[in-house]
């Protein structure tokens, strides 16, 4: 089937109810999407599907073929993508890192959404876990980025 | 690991550098050596030329400055978000004379060079920059030597009139500059010297400045790469089903044949104690393996670990709540016996914290690829590479210097990747690669990892005060019961005690005449291992929770009867103040706060891995419904090379500290874990973290630990917060076991 991925269109040769996130990381060797659950608790394989932050670990493949599809990889060829890893960086939010692939494109989503969010709008979508306890950094991050 | 009952091995010797820098042992010929790690606490014998190397002096095995003049730096510790990359960066750089910014920091590979632990190496104990500073000083300093002294024979100067600037060596005199990058070559061929002069820390341009972190753009857009992100040529994919409990092995598989049709599948194997599938995706082998119907044989009577199939939680529980007796003491000051005795009244309680999960957010994998030239190549998550290579060596059946090991950032570690036989994926990847006889990568699913985690021991502790009529605490008794991580696999002083399962119980500062610490040693059936404050993520919430039921049955302040008791202890009281101060002042409460809900405070100490905290807690309760506001932190780790990572360092060891206190505990049931995902196991969700204010103090001592003294405190601040709310203590943890939400 064809995906549109960043932009791109490519063929994969997979079971359609592959989920997307070991579409990306094994068939495209697209590792920036992370594995951390599963099983939707986590969101560490956040990525964008028609602008929508979506848990790829439970997306059937099949179910994104007509879809545009952006995935950490590509954050920084959006604008608000940029404003947002610019706020990560400035607030200097990573610790271990593995969950911020999903974390700043789940602040993506929200600011192409909500440009102006207020801090219940920024607790209900920001959901992802970090094991590293990085929330109240994340919070400032997207406040800074809404502001930028 | 802990500052445990071998810590006088992890001293740190003053290292000088030595001249071995011709003779030709880099690069792959580093791996001739053959290392044997003797443990516990006896020294890394390293055979061969590897006697002679002195650990963090030879400056190429650690430095190649490029033409760029970019610094390509092998670290003999691991970044898993500690931040100790930057801090390695920064510490070298202040006296290499090279902006942390141009560092490239890589985890170097096994080696003597890299053995900066007391002869060993691991990264853990929060002991990384305390054990390595002066040492990784040393090495920057005779690194920018060698580039002055390459620097005087290109200009024809005395190397005395030379200075340097950030990446370049000036001749003030002349106005002529060279660049480092243009200098390594010449440096590299010149000898270490042996006293290089130090800065003056007056003059450091970024130790103990928050330089920002040098990795945090590439994990803020997906660049970082772990150890399962890592593909090499050929490669196939590996997934696990292992036996549903330890010891048990794999017999028959029904439907084997069917499942070898499954698509993309490549085989179908048998490990000791799991069954693999080998395909062309992780996902296809997951699926495929857990297809797989396997009758499991029962463990053979004497298997090392066997998982009883009656094993529980509440059994485990139970037993350590009924060992009786004093157990072996660890500690005693005065006469607690008789203190007791003559006490007004007597205090006693009984505390319990459970098992937990790492759960660090990327799951363990391995890949394995077996060379042309007879050697193995491996890539996985750990904490102690040389400890890695040496058990490699024995699954594969090689000699240790045929094992080229990689250590990978780590997705989150907290004690995760520690060598603990049956929780490290990387002899499973070592077999199905000899097995297929191409590159095998193993990733284990979060399942298989709630399954196979080395465990946060289950731990009791009982307590027994006598207070005078004063209500002043006279005596202490404390026994804890258990069995600590440090004595599972470091080895236990036989008829001692391990420090690791009394730390946090024991060397506390306050003032109480007649005291006694024993420990009753009780077999946890469960894999134990080392989970981030070890000893002290349980033992000062028994300890601080017990001194408020203590100070309550006295009439007194908790907060007022910690600062009187450590009238003597200057540091302590200190800090304690200085928590107070930050948190604007200490009330107990319960008060009525500005929102109007009815909140409280709850304070405690902690003095974990050679630094002093002191944690302050508010929190509210709506029926329920717990909330933590905010916790304070003051710290004092006698000195810091960089404060914003100490900060961040403290917050996020206070949020796994929170989600201790809150909401975590492995259960089993029937010799299996019930919770397999985050579902069942909750961690601390954002919307449950409190807002954390951190103070550092440096007081000058001896430099302390940092990545894991956040924690120790939290929890006892927190439970005794609930107590001042609800005139009741809670004794066992997680709170959300007696209900608070
Ligand atoms: S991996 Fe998809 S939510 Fe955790
Ligand atoms: S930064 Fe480590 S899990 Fe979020």
């Amino acid at each position: 089937m064809d995906l549109t991925i960043n932009g791109v269109t490519q063929r994969v040769e997979v079971e359609p109810d592959t989920p997307l996130l070991w579409v990306l990381r094994d068939t495209l060797g697209m590792t920036g999407t992370k594995y951390g659950c599963g099983a939707a608790q986590c969101g560490a394989c956040t990525v964008l599907v028609d602008g929508q932050a979506v848990r790829s670990c439970v997306t059937p493949v099949e179910s994104v073929a007509s879809a545009a599809i952006h995935t950490i990889e590509a954050v920084e060829t959006d604008p608000v993508g940029r404003k947002v890893v610019a706020a990560w960086v400035e607030q200097q939010v990573p610790q271990c890192g593995y969950c911020q692939s999903g974390q700043v494109l789940t602040a993506t989503a929200l600011l192409k959404q909500t440009p102006n969010p207020t801090d219940g709008d920024i607790a209900a979508a920001m959901v992802n876990l970090c094991r590293c306890g990085t929330y109240e950094a994340i919070a400032t991050a997207v406040r800074k980025a809404a502001g930028a | 690991m802990t500052n445990a009952h071998h810590s006088p091995a992890l001293a740190t010797p003053v290292r000088r550098p030595v001249n071995l820098s011709r003779r030709g042992v880099l690069g792959g010929a580093l791996g001739a050596f053959v290392l044997g790690v003797t443990l516990p606490g006896g020294p890394l014998r390293a055979q061969g030329a590897a006697a002679t190397i002195t650990p963090g002096t030879r400056v190429r095995a650690f430095l190649d400055i490029r033409p760029d003049g970019t610094v390509r730096f092998r670290s003999p510790f691991i970044e898993g978000g500690q931040g100790i990359f930057t801090a390695m960066a920064q510490i070298v750089g202040e006296e290499l004379d090279s902006d942390p910014a141009r560092f490239e920091v890589e985890g170097a590979p096994p080696g003597p060079d890299y053995l900066l632990i007391g002869g060993m190496r691991f990264t853990g104990g929060s002991m990384s920059v305390r054990m390595s500073y002066e040492t990784m000083r040393r090495l920057g300093a005779s690194a920018r030597v060698m580039l002055l002294q390459a620097a005087a024979a290109r200009l024809s100067v005395p190397v005395a009139t030379l200075t340097t600037e950030p990446g370049r060596v000036v001749h003030a005199a002349s106005g002529r500059t060279l660049a480092y990058g243009d200098l390594a070559a010449a440096a590299a061929a010149l000898p270490v010297p042996r006293d290089p002069p130090l800065k003056a820390p007056a003059d450091f341009r970024w130790i103990g400045k928050p330089v920002p972190r040098i990795d945090v753009r590439d994990k803020a857009t997906g660049r970082a790469r772990y150890a399962i992100d890592l593909t090499v040529d050929g490669m196939l994919h590996a997934a696990v089903q292992h036996a549903p409990r330890l010891g048990m092995e794999p017999g028959p598989m029904a439907n084997e044949a069917e499942v070898r049709r499954m698509p993309g599948v490549h085989s179908v194997h048998t490990l000791p104690g799991a069954v693999a599938v080998v395909a062309s995706s992780w996902w296809r082998a997951r699926r495929a393996v857990e297809t797989l119907s396997v009758s499991w044989t029962q463990a053979k009577p004497g298997t090392a670990h066997a998982m009883p199939a009656d094993f529980s939680s509440d059994g485990h529980r139970a037993r350590l709540m009924a060992a009786s007796g004093d157990g072996v003491a660890y500690e005693s000051d005065g006469d607690v016996a008789a203190g007791l005795r003559g006490a007004a009244r007597v205090v006693e309680a009984t505390y319990d914290a459970p098992h937990l999960a790492h759960g660090q957010l990327e799951p363990p994998s391995a890949l394995a690829r077996w060379n042309a030239d007879g050697t193995l190549e491996l890539w996985c998550p750990n904490q102690a590479p040389e400890m890695f290579q040496t058990a490699a060596a024995s699954v594969a059946g090689i000699a240790p210097d045929k094992v080229i090991l990689h250590s990978p950032m780590l997705g989150g570690f907290f004690g995760r990747h520690f060598l603990y036989q049956t929780a490290n994926p990387f002899p499973q990847a070592i077999r199905l690669s000899k097995a297929v006889g191409r590159p095998v990568k193993v990733i284990w699913s979060r399942e298989e990892e709630f399954l196979r985690d080395a465990l946060r021991p289950m731990g009791v502790a009982r307590f027994r005060a006598g207070l005078d009529a004063h209500g002043l605490p006279v005596a202490l008794s404390a026994v804890a019961v258990g069995e600590g991580a440090t004595g599972r696999w470091f080895g236990r002083p036989p008829n001692g005690v391990d420090s690791s399962a009394v730390e946090g119980i024991a060397g506390k500062p306050y003032a109480i005449p007649h005291r006694r610490v024993g420990q009753i040693h009780i077999d946890d059936p469960a894999i134990i291992g080392f989970w981030r404050s070890v000893g002290h993520s349980m033992n000062d919430f028994f300890y601080e929770t017990f001194f408020d039921e203590m100070a309550d049955a006295g009439g007194q302040d908790p907060y007022e009867l910690r600062h009187r008791l450590l009238a003597n202890s200057p540091r302590h009281r200190n800090l304690l103040e200085a928590v107070a101060d930050l948190a604007g002042g200490w009330r107990r409460g319960p008060y009525t706060h500005a929102d109007g809900s009815r909140r409280a405070r709850g304070v405690a100490m902690a003095s974990p891995f050679g630094s002093e905290v002191a944690t302050m807690a508010e929190l509210s309760l709506r029926g329920r419904t717990l909330r933590v506001h905010h916790l304070w932190v003051a710290v004092d780790p006698g000195s810091v090379v960089n404060p914003a990572i100490v900060e961040a360092q403290i917050r996020s060891a206070a949020a796994l500290g929170l989600s201790a206190t809150l909401v975590e505990g492995v259960v089993y049931s029937g010799g299996v874990p019930q919770a397999r995902n985050f579902d069942a196991y909750p961690v601390l969700p954002p919307d449950r973290m409190a807002r954390v204010h951190v103070r550092i103090v440096e007081s000058g001592a001896k430099m302390g630990g940092i990545g894991e003294p956040g924690l120790p405190g939290v929890p006892p601040a927190v439970a005794n917060a609930l107590a001042s709310l609800t005139g009741q203590h809670v004794r066992s943890l997680p709170l959300s076991r007696a209900g608070f939400v």
